[in-house]
């Protein structure tokens, strides 16, 4: 789950890292508020979870509350890379004299932390990492250890981060270090980290993502998911406790098993068609759970066919024809299904649909040979 | 011969008494493996099916004298059971509960690798290890599966192992073991871990490696086959058209940026001289081509 930076700052805060004061706006009232209180000039700020929002005109100064006006005006509303503004970030403007990166982030192929840190902040990290490598410091950390202050000191002198700043950013670096372990984020990324003019280090942006598999122990993060803004469907589907991507095609897709899924997505392009979504119903497939599948998918104006690809494991392929059978009676499917089964009780179950096959409702014996079929649906 | 496991494998189940853990714990018996105990916390002294339950890892590896261990447990406590598996003196480990924080993972594997370097951990979220006739610990189902050998299958994702076997049975063509390794990102056993154990494994003539988007474990698979591996190998990578920062089910299984695309991974591995397939199928037909071959 992706923060807002807003919530990633407030994520910050619990662990004591630094960060501008400043407060949420949903309106040019709310935003005249916060600037009154925390004081000019102030930086209105879209938040949006993309990139580029300074260029797309939706980060602003204002020194006045006629500026504030003017531009929480402007942006709210205001359509970013498809996202639009709905919220504002208001907060206490601060003059830099430096900019710096700091981030961490699970380094898959070692199996430890990646520490990266960067003199040279305030820009796209992916292109410091491509123009100049060796201005960015990179720590491998034991996940059992952990950073330790004594490390983070090295690593800022490494880094060639000014003097006077080294000292915060090291202890600053320990408490992200413990946000991102502790606060369980697949990403904790400071970008700006600055340095002011008065000697002071802190967060001016927070990218947090957080991994969702830990939620169990963090209860708090109740109040991130409700703002999270999803494709409808997306909400429909997880609603239904579905795991569901909502894609632009006219091929809908129902497979058991996330790689099963990906594969079908894979071979109905193959043959010339695009998926519309990808959607795993995961093992133990059952009626209720297929006519959910099915409810989703129906709701998709762009789907024209359904693909229903399943490779019985512990999953039982009469259960899913069953599931099929009662879907069709408590929903009412416009698009025509098309479906290849196999694996566990793959006979039984294709002679439990074989009295209801028609135009409509049709099997066909391997994956490539379903994915023509639906293909020349959805091209019809 | 098989890797990782065999005929003798003892082993025992972590979450015997849950529903997930019996199910499979007794399915794996049903299928020949030697299933020889059960593990909860606080149910020891008594048995589910015949099998004996004890309350720790200790006490049933000192009653029954089992090697292996299968891990069935809720996220929540699943990396203390695998810590206490290894710490019970069990030395493969299986793991195949699904939702485990990446920073318990993280945390798990590197424990196992300073404390326990003779462990090794199978997972998680993986759908385990069946060496047909032989043993079969975890969720694929037995009867997929066809004993003889030669082919070898390595792959992280559940249901196209499940496809990769089928696509393999059907033709009579059989295998000596097949690994799911699952599609978390900190996976205990990786691709290279398996492949090494298949080329030195005589009764393994082909491999077949399905991999997907995430991650670089199969670009450097591709590094470790160029170099090391003399047995024909065929590889289907699942993911070609996910869209980028978006997990595909698995936790793992996400494009950043440019990087883990199944484009990269393809390239990387024919470089390397592996077939690369298009779709499971074509895989599957191309493994039987060079088995007819052999």
């Amino acid at each position: 789950m992706d923060l807002f930076e807003y919530q990633g700052k407030q994520y910050f805060s619990r662990f004591g890292i630094a960060v501008s004061p400043g407060d949420i706006a949903d309106t040019v009232d709310e935003a005249v508020a916060v600037a009154e209180r925390v004081g000019y000039p102030v930086v209105v700020k879209a938040q949006v979870k993309v990139g580029g929002r300074g260029k797309a005109g939706g980060v602003k100064l204002a020194n006045n509350v006629e500026e504030v006006r003017l531009h929480a005006g402007n942006i709210l509303g205001l359509d970013i890379k498809g996202h639009v503004v709905h919220r504002l970030w208001v907060e206490r403007s601060s003059d830099i004299e430096k900019e710096y990166y700091a981030s961490f982030t699970l380094d898959r192929p070692n199996k430890t932390h990646l520490g990266m840190l960067s003199a040279q902040g305030g820009v796209e990290i992916e292109v410091v990492a491509e123009e100049n490598p060796d201005a960015i410091a990179f720590l491998s950390i034991d996940p059992v250890r952990g950073l330790d202050l004594a490390t983070a000191r090295r690593w800022v002198a490494e880094a060639e981060l000014d003097e006077i700043a080294r000292e915060q950013a090291a202890e600053l670096l320990v408490k992200l270090y413990d946000c991102y372990t502790k606060g369980d984020c697949d990403l904790a990324e400071i970008n700006p980290l600055i340095l002011t003019p008065e000697g002071k280090v802190h967060a001016l942006d927070a990218k947090v993502t957080l991994d969702e598999n830990a939620s169990f122990r963090h209860p708090e993060w109740e109040e991130f998911r409700a703002t999270e803004t999803e494709d409808p469907r997306e909400k429909m589907a997880k609603e239904k406790g579905l795991n569901y991507i909502g894609l632009d095609g006219t091929v809908g897709i129902i497979a058991n098993g996330a790689g099963l899924a990906m594969s079908t997505l894979d071979v109905v392009n193959q043959v010339g068609g695009t998926a519309a979504n990808f959607l795993d119903i995961g093992g133990g497939a059952n009626a209720d759970v297929m006519a959910s599948a099915l409810e989703v998918i129906n709701s998709d104006p762009k789907v024209k066919v359904i693909f229903v690809n399943i490779f019985g494991g512990i999953t039982r392929v009469d259960e899913v024809a069953k599931g099929v059978l009662e879907a069709l009676k408590r929903v009412s499917i416009s698009s025509p299904i098309v479906l290849r089964l196999d694996g566990t009780n793959a006979v039984e179950g294709r002679a439990i649909l074989a009295p209801h096959l028609n135009d409509t409702l049709i099997t066909e014996p391997t994956m490539l040979d379903a994915a023509r079929r639906a293909v020349a649906f959805a091209s019809a | 011969m098989s890797i990782f496991v065999d005929e003798n494998t003892k082993v025992i189940v972590q979450g015997l008494t849950g529903g997930q853990g019996k199910f499979h714990g007794l399915r794996n018996r049903d299928y020949g493996t030697k299933i020889v105990g059960g593990v909860t916390p606080g149910k020891g002294g008594t048995d589910v099916d015949g099998i004996p339950v004890f309350n720790t890892v200790k006490e049933a590896v000192a009653a029954t004298g089992a090697s292996a261990s299968f891990v069935s447990v809720p996220p929540k406590f699943a990396a203390g059971a695998i810590i206490e598996a290894a710490e019970g003196g069990i030395t493969f480990i299986v793991c195949i509960t699904e939702g485990i924080p990446a920073h318990d993972e993280a945390i798990v594997f590197n424990r196992l690798v300073e404390e326990f370097p003779g462990v090794r951990l199978l997972g998680p979220n993986c759908p385990g290890i069946i060496s047909p006739g032989k043993c079969n610990i975890g969720i694929t189902s037995g009867d997929i599966a066809l004993a003889g050998g030669p082919v070898g299958i390595v792959s992280r994702s559940g249901t196209l192992t499940y496809q990769a076997l089928h696509e393999l049975s059907q033709q009579g063509i059989g295998q000596t073991t097949c690994v799911g390794i699952g599609g978390d990102p900190v996976p205990g056993t990786n691709f290279i871990d398996c492949l090494a154990a298949f080329q030195a494994d005589p009764e393994t003539k082909a491999v077949m490696m399905i991999g997907e988007i995430g991650g670089s474990e199969e670009e450097r698979a591709a590094e470790w086959i160029k170099h090391n591996m003399t047995k024909p190998v065929v590889s289907y990578i699942a993911g070609v058209t996910a869209p980028a920062g978006r997990k595909m089910g698995h936790a793992g299984a996400i494009i950043s940026g440019s990087k883990g695309t199944a484009q990269a991974k393809m390239d990387a591995l024919r470089e390397a001289g592996v077939h690369v397939c298009l779709n499971p199928t074509e895989a599957g037909q191309k493994m039987v081509e060079i088995v007819k071959a052999l």
